[in-house]
């Protein structure tokens, strides 16, 4: 266990400190919002040009906000623990008058005139908002090389993908060009890139947080969730993102607890019970990995959890059942992307049909056409039922796997991604690319709350990822369990050398 | 040509009269600047999402349950996926294989022999009722198009009748009959000019005798009940001479033009859509109970033809005054108010003020006769009518001087006793010796009359009554001078 590049917190630059951490000085007035505002700016200059995490970012913006934020600290009528913090979105999350381009062709130039609604949670934390972060076109991919915009870089090894789609989001947390960030999860687009940058990623239940204003990919899998630098910074975030919306109807209407609190409760690791799926430990998985996770399960067996091995029997259909439903979900909600009201609008079209096919052509990228097609093609007449339908119900069955497991465990654990990041541009292949997700996919379906947290670095330097899955609505146990690995380890604490 | 039978389904789109869109809280309206009932959820901006509108479902459960329809226990939604720029989202939020209202019928009369003579009724079946959302509208110049989406996203009923009509008359008695119980029930205001109720009609024919269906001609368009009637008929007598001249139906959808009277095809079978239905995943199904229905059903009117049927048996009004009132329901309302005060023998008295008098008044628009009064703006309330009625009942008012009455309520809002107090136009009450003196003066001046009531014949004293009334100067009791005379010719 090396801890050669971790530094004491205190003496770390501000810009890859935590929200916690700042927000206490913050709050004892040692900081100022302008001041943080400004460090993590500088950074994101500084780093930006090898990392490319941003679409665009408004620095005058971002300082107007930190200054209302110390203005409102002067008055004594700060917030919360998000007031001044710089946290980044994905650019799939509406923010008011700011560009939403999806990193696609497509919306190159639409700016949304409303604000989602976790972007009004934010605004109404007194967060302040920086920066539109990459991602693979529609939230479509496992690295980000399907961004019309740019390749992000991992931080770790700028040769590395970040993980996607949300690798925008991941990488920007790593390099310290935002101390936290929003991005969206559909088959495992937080919790992969939260592995391979070597951060926190959190999707939460499906329901918990508003899908109001995130540009939808698969609206049954799609959930919007943090990425921190450590556990109580996601459970801060969480907190001021979770709770029912009235403008989603998918939004589960629930007491969201004190996800903060719950941490700070003295967690008893001998009542935990962990599953192990042993469908998730087979072949294709990566030694190193492989070899981490076993660690980290041996670490909870040792604060006295019990170890229970459980089985997914449906895990292997997983991915193809992620494949008909999310495709056929999107292609469904992005055919409002037409060029008819907003959006890219092809030059010379002969008529409708004709605007429609070159509109489309020109402003998707190739794998959102070819889930388009793929996702039409499920739904057409006599192939729904073989399909879609089919799909629906193994569906189903991937759910009952979980619940059945969770008549036994508190949570299951597992790794996040079978392998660390790949090189830029090493897989050409979709399905290669696809297999990516066969970790996380399962939570997607079944709608559960899952966490991946860093539990190690391969010997080439590259962070491992360790996954928890948690029972429906069960954010705060989940966040307790995770925090119990965190503050005995300190991968968290690295950063990387850029 | 008599060979051959049509066989008719109907597609009727109803706008819900909602405040506010099936899917967000914009405002539902009509000619309104264009595009100004819009917001992201309208406009399929990214990222946005519907949420239901409850009262949009109240309405069409209304529907369902005033038409016999069973309602199932939960609400599902379907996305309709196609492409076209007045649909922003390119897919319509729609019910598929579960809509809300199943079965069901509509009750219709088709035109009897003579205008005061009752038609034959029958109940046209219905498959179905959903619930979807309305589209925008386009508007095609010579090198653009342009598109409004205030329309869209307003919430729209789609009742679909069984193949079970027969003709371009049946139809029209269908639209007629669901349009009122639309509008009687304040689910739609059906105005087919604003496009609040829309028409397609699905049209085949075969041999009489056959029981299949032929290949069937969608007609679409159809944009007033009687372009419906036109059209359908037009579309029959195409079908039967493409037949007999050797030529075959082929399936697709037609446009007919009210106008012109011709219709055009629009696409072919071939050209027909695959909507990909398939379930909203941003939509959570909604459960109706029976707690749901039950309060919706105590908001239910009765339908016309169940209120005609009652009005029959329990006033025993004619059918040309049922035929008029109970399509208007607050005529009806307003019929049965005064009946309420009057008494029940008196309905028919009551309905032929209202049907003929007040409803004449109401189409000339009173005073200032610019073209008609609603109900709403009389200022004669159904108990002036109960009142005026009993005046004449009584003998205390002559029919003659009651036209004169009502006359000048309908303009003064007096009642009715007040102004026939000030015209001087009630009967006295006679003094019973002078009465008695004018009717033996009668009977002595008119010994024939007198002699043929004697053997028998009725009609003959109404020769004695004249004279009696001309004696009173019109103000004796017409009821009492009948007791009177009756009296004397028989002692």
């Amino acid at each position: 266990m090396s801890t050669a590049t971790s530094a004491p917190s205190a003496l770390a630059p501000l810009h890859s400190q935590t929200i916690a951490e700042l927000s206490a000085r913050l709050v004892r007035g040692e900081l100022s919002a302008v001041e943080l505002t400004k460090a993590v700016i500088e950074r994101t200059r500084a780093v930006e040009p090898q990392v490319k995490a941003f679409n665009s970012f408004d620095e005058a913006d971002a300082l107007a906000q930190a200054a209302a934020s110390d203005v409102r600290r002067a008055a004594g009528e700060a917030l919360g623990p998000l007031d001044g913090i710089p946290i980044g979105l994905k650019d799939v999350i509406a923010v008011r008058d700011q560009p939403l381009t999806a990193s696609s062709r497509m919306l190159a130039n639409f700016v949304s005139p409303y604000d989602a609604t976790v972007t009004e949670r934010l605004k109404n934390a007194g967060a302040v908002l920086w920066g539109r972060l990459n991602l693979d076109e529609f939230a479509m991919g496992s690295s980000t090389e399907n961004s019309a915009t740019q390749t992000t870089r991992n931080p770790w090894d700028l040769a590395c993908v970040p993980g996607g789609s949300s690798g925008g989001s991941a990488a920007a947390v790593a390099a310290g060009q935002a101390i936290a960030t929003l991005g969206s999860d559909t088959g495992g687009s937080i919790r992969q890139p939260a592995a391979f940058c070597g951060v926190v990623g959190l999707k939460p239940s499906y329901g918990l947080v508003s899908r109001y204003g995130l540009i939808a990919f698969a609206s049954s899998l799609d959930q919007i969730g943090p990425f921190t630098r450590t556990v109580e910074d996601a459970a801060l975030l969480l907190q001021a993102i979770a709770g029912h919306d009235a403008r989603d109807s998918t939004s589960f209407n629930t007491q969201i607890p004190d996800y903060r609190a719950a941490l700070a409760q003295a967690g008893k690791p001998s009542a935990w019970k962990l599953g192990v799926p042993k469908e998730y430990f087979g072949e294709g998985i990566d030694a190193e990995v492989s070899a981490a996770v076993e660690r980290a399960i041996e670490f909870y067996r040792a604060q006295g959890c019990e170890i229970v091995e459980v089985s997914l029997p449906h895990t292997r259909y997983c991915l193809d059942v992620y494949y008909v439903l999310a495709t056929a979900e999107a292609s469904s909600n992005l055919a409002r992307y037409d060029g008819i009201r907003y959006g890219h609008r092809a030059q010379g079209a002969s008529d409708i049909v004709d605007l429609y096919f070159k509109s489309r052509a020109e402003g998707f990228g190739e794998e959102v056409k070819r889930r388009i097609i793929l996702g039409t093609y499920v739904l057409s007449s006599g192939y729904y039922d073989a399909y879609y339908l089919r799909a629906q119900k193994v569906r189903r069955l991937v759910t009952q796997d979980f619940l059945n497991a969770y008549a036994k465990v508190d949570a299951l654990i597992t790794p996040t991604v079978p392998a660390p990041a790949f090189k830029v541009g090493a897989k050409a292949d979709p399905l290669a690319l696809y297999l990516c997700d066969i970790y996380t996919i399962g939570a997607n379906l079944a709608g559960l709350p899952a966490i991946s947290l860093p539990c190690g670095f391969t010997a080439g330097g590259l962070p491992i990822g360790l996954q928890l899955i948690g029972q429906p609505f069960g954010e705060a146990a989940l966040l307790r369990i995770a925090q119990a690995y965190e503050t005995a380890h300190d991968w968290h604490r690295r950063v990387p050398a850029l | 040509m008599a060979n051959y039978e049509a066989v008719i389904g109907l597609e009727v789109h109803v706008q819900l009269r909602t405040r506010s869109k099936m899917f967000t809280r914009v405002p539902t309206g009509y000619g309104q600047p264009e595009n100004t009932l819009t917001d992201p959820t309208v406009l399929a901006l990214p990222g946005a999402l519907p949420v239901m509108n409850r009262a949009a479902l109240d309405a069409i459960i209304k529907a369902g349950l005033m038409l016999g329809c069973e309602i199932a226990p939960v609400c599902k939604w379907d996305r309709k996926n196609y492409f076209y720029p007045d649909s922003p989202k390119n897919y319509q939020i729609s019910q598929y294989d579960q809509p809300i209202c199943l079965g069901g019928a509509v009750e219709i009369e088709l035109p009897g022999s003579a205008r005061n003579v009752m038609g034959e009724h029958k109940h046209i079946p219905l498959t179905r009722i959903h619930l979807e959302e309305d589209v925008g509208k386009c508007t095609h110049g010579a090198s653009d198009s342009l598109v409004d989406y205030n329309r869209a996203g307003t919430p729209l009923m789609e009742i679909v009748s069984e193949p079970a009509l027969h003709s371009g008359e049946e139809a029209y008695a269908y639209l007629t009959a669901l349009r009122a119980a639309m509008v009687q029930g304040d689910i739609s205001e059906c105005d087919m000019e604003k496009g609040q109720m829309r028409c397609d009609a699905n049209i085949s024919i075969r041999p009489v005798g056959s029981t299949e269906l032929g290949t069937k001609v969608e007609l679409k368009n159809l944009n007033s009940i009687s372009y419906v009637r036109a059209g359908i008929d037009h579309e029959i007598k195409r079908q039967i001479a493409l037949l007999e001249s050797g030529g075959v139906i082929v399936q697709e959808t037609r446009d007919y033009d009210g106008l012109t009277g011709a219709s055009q095809s629009l696409r072919t079978k071939e050209m027909a859509h695959d909507y990909r239905y398939f379930p909203d995943p941003d939509l959570m199904p909604v459960r109706v109970d029976e707690a749901w229905k039950a309060r919706l059903r105590a908001t239910c009117p009765e339908l016309p033809f169940d209120r005609q049927r009652r009005f029959f048996a329990d006033y025993a009004l004619p059918y040309t005054l049922t035929s008029v009132l109970v399509w208007d329901k607050p005529l009806a309302d307003y019929f049965e108010e005064a009946v309420k005060l009057a008494g029940a023998q008196r309905a028919q008295p009551i309905g032929n003020w209202i049907v003929n008098d007040l409803l004449r008044e109401l189409k000339a628009g009173g005073a200032g006769g610019a073209g008609g009064l609603s109900l709403s703006e009389v200022r004669v309330r159904p108990e002036h009518i109960a009142e005026l009625v009993e005046l004449v009942e009584s003998g205390k008012l002559l029919s003659q001087a009651a036209k004169e009455v009502f006359a000048e309520m309908f303009a003064t809002g007096e009642s009715p006793a007040v102004v026939a107090e000030k015209r001087g136009l009630l009967a006295e009450p006679a003094d019973a010796s002078e009465l008695e003196a004018w009717c033996r003066a009668a009977i002595a001046e008119n010994e024939k009359a007198a002699a043929e009531f004697r053997a028998g014949k009725e009609s003959a004293i109404n020769g004695l009554k004249g004279p009696v009334m001309k004696a009173s100067r019109g103000k004796a009791n017409p009821k009492e001078v009948d007791a009177t005379l009756r009296r004397l010719l028989a002692g």
